[in-house]
């Protein structure tokens, strides 16, 4: 049988003709996927900005408990910022008041988050043994739960390790604010899709240093890569023996502490 | 926005402690508590049907088709609840579309279309086929075209045909069990892998939302039985009513045993949690945890049941005993959806206060949709028993004596 075709009475059989159609189909889709590609490249490129590449980041926040007055400008820069509503359950970053009495007994607030500062209260008559203030925000953690859970992938990690919030893709479910351990996260009260600190993506991307980061009047929050020698995060790390929130729960946190209290959560 | 603030400004003053600023509003409402319940009475009901056919317990041929009509009517229903609390339902196909294959959650539309498609659908066209192609061949107008619709125009009823409908029936069946344990385990499994709320991470979770789901599966079908039958003028069997009541108290033991170890292990490790915890259950939880679903819901049920089977009690007031008890499971199990879910958002992630859940009557998280959702299934069980009679001695046997 010197030809399969003569079988079929000089016909291409039905087999190979599917295969050769394959085939043939195969190499267009080759172009489509090279120029796709080159076409998406282009696309990141115009919205983060030329001369930016997320694979050459990797950024993290270290924040001196010793150093923050909580006078809550950094709560204040952030929604100015970012348009997050200013009604007083929204947040994108606040701060905490902790005082420990004689008796151990811990105080925790945050009223308004402290956008508008603290003021004296009755209990700063009994004895103070211990009062600081700790500015809480997203942790964009290493391993972080809300981009695991989210269903449709609307949250996600960037290259440079921030985790954002894609608010075209967000069905709104609420998930990932269920599944963050440190309450960051909120649902926007009018366009109903999560919201949470961005590290100022867009500003960090020109260049710039996150709002918070700017306004702090002690310096308390510092703002670097995390992995280069020469950045002022990683001398903060040098300097200062730091933790992270919860660490137990293994989301390993880019938010680092220095002098962090045991009666922080 | 300022129907949001005029929502949850209010809430502020329920707080109790320190919570996150961002935790003051609760995001799973009412509705979330309706999709667990519900999607549990699907699981239970077929857990129930599959007793016939696996199991081969005869005592509950009279419940068999009702339990899978049942099971359907509710699993239509069940994925409307978190459809109407999605922010944008509109956008709930990416789900299917491009969904995130580590997120338990995208998992449902695919865990929901093959028990619906592959299981249940399936399994009741098999067990109505023949009944289908023979009310088809003796009906007229649109009964005979819908129920020839139904049987997909198969007119096949030969012995080799019935054959091969049985034994995909036992097949289906014997798939439909572990389909079934995955539709409620995966629920459990939404709740039980959160690591951030101490309350709901469990790896218990999942197997104790099965038992709950068996349970108040096994408790509808009691209620429907006991509401439908004497509304044909037919007799209940009693052999049929004392196996599912049988069956009920089992259920409810395992449940209550794994529920007891859950709470035992909890006091026992005393975690960091367990301070915040203690303060949720006696501060914001006690009615409905421990009056109505451990009390109400469990022990007066179990005892009553348990009576029941120990003492010899006359069939009217054993009916009554099982009635009461049924409807008592059903206000449990609910409770247990509540305390899950709404109880899991009360304590702050600080481990430092609580909060409060005020629930509203009008809108799509109010109390009036979730009733709706809640009745909806009896509503679609009503028209399915209509159009698939379930009944041996009914419908059918009247078209066929004339």
């Amino acid at each position: 049988m010197a030809d399969s075709h003569a079988n079929n009475g000089g016909r291409i059989r039905r087999r190979s003709f599917i295969k050769k159609l394959f085939l043939a189909a195969a190499s267009l889709v080759v172009p489509g996927t090279t120029y796709a590609k080159g076409v998406l490249g282009r696309l990141r490129k115009w919205i983060v900005d030329d001369s930016y590449d997320p694979n050459d980041h990797y950024w993290g926040m270290g924040i001196d408990i010793n150093k923050c007055i909580g006078c809550g400008r950094c709560v204040d820069a952030c929604k100015t910022e970012n348009d997050v509503p200013r009604e007083p359950f929204f947040f994108r970053t606040w701060v905490e008041r902790y005082r420990i009495f004689e008796d151990n007994e811990v105080l925790v607030d945050s009223p308004g988050g402290a956008m508008e500062g603290f003021r004296n209260t009755a209990e700063d008559e009994e004895t103070v043994i211990r009062s600081f203030f700790v500015p809480k925000m997203c942790n964009q953690c290493d391993n972080p739960p809300c981009v695991q859970v989210c269903p449709v992938g609307a949250t996600f990690k960037t290259p440079d390790g921030v985790v954002l919030v894609d608010t075209d893709y967000c069905i709104g479910c609420r998930y990932c604010i269920q599944a963050c351990p440190y309450g960051a996260r909120f649902l926007h009260p009018v366009t109903h899709t999560a919201e949470k600190c961005t590290f100022c993506y867009h500003r960090v991307t020109q260049g710039l240093r996150p709002a918070c980061v700017e306004v702090c009047p002690t310096q308390a929050r510092i703002f670097g890569e995390t992995k280069k020698r020469a950045s002022p995060l990683v001398r903060f790390m040098r300097m200062n023996k730091v933790s992270v929130l919860k660490p137990a729960l293994n989301t390993e946190p880019k938010v680092f502490y220095a002098n962090l209290d045991m009666q922080v959560r | 926005m300022e129907e949001v603030v005029q929502h949850i400004g209010p809430l502020v003053t329920e707080i109790s402690g320190f919570i996150y600023p961002n935790e003051i509003a609760l995001h799973w409402g009412l509705l979330i508590v309706v999709y667990p319940y519900l999607t549990g009475l699907v699981a239970g009901a077929f857990i129930l049907a599959s007793l016939v056919k696996v199991f081969d317990v005869k005592a509950l041929q009279p419940t068999y088709r009702i339990s899978l009509l049942t099971a359907l009517a509710f699993l239509l229903v069940a994925p409307l609840p978190l459809l109407a609390h999605l922010g944008h339902p509109e956008k709930s196909f990416e789900i299917f579309l491009t969904p995130n294959t580590r997120s338990a959650m995208a998992m449902f539309g695919f865990v929901y279309a093959w028990y619906l498609m592959a299981v249940l659908l399936l399994e009741i066209w098999f067990d109505y086929r023949k009944d289908l192609i023979e009310w088809a061949t003796r009906e007229r107008g649109f009964m005979k075209w819908l129920h020839k619709t139904i049987a997909l125009f198969s007119k096949d009823v030969s012995e080799r045909a019935l054959k091969f409908d049985a034994k995909a029936l036992k097949a289906l069946t014997v798939i439909g069990i572990p389909s079934a344990f995955l539709l409620h385990g995966y629920v459990g499994f939404i709740f039980g892998s959160v690591k951030a709320n101490p309350w709901w991470s469990s790896v218990l979770m999942p197997i104790v939302f099965l038992f709950s789901a068996i349970v108040s599966g096994i408790a509808l079908i009691l209620l429907i039985y006991m509401v439908v039958t004497p509304a044909r003028s037919r007799q209940i069997d009693m052999n049929c009513l004392d196996t599912i009541a049988k069956y009920l108290f089992y259920a409810m033991i395992v449940d209550f045993s794994l529920e007891a170890l859950d709470f035992i292990h909890r006091i026992y490790e005393s975690e960091e949690s367990i301070g915040i915890l203690a303060e949720l259950v006696s501060a914001k939880l006690f009615v409905s945890l421990i009056v109505i679903q451990v009390l109400l819901g469990m022990v007066i049920p179990l005892a009553a049941i348990a009576s029941v089977m120990l003492f010899r009690v006359p069939a009217e007031l054993r009916k009554l005993i099982y009635f009461v008890s049924a409807l008592l499971v059903q206000v449990g199990i609910f409770a247990t959806r509540w305390n899950v879910v709404i109880g899991g958002q009360l304590f702050s992630k600080s481990f430092r206060g609580l909060a409060d859940f005020e629930m509203t009557i009008l809108g799509w998280e109010g109390l009036l949709v979730s009733l709706v959702m809640l009745f909806l299934p009896l509503a679609i069980l009503y028209v399915l028993v209509k159009i698939l009679p379930p009944w041996e001695d009914g419908y059918g046997a009247r078209i066929a004596g004339g």
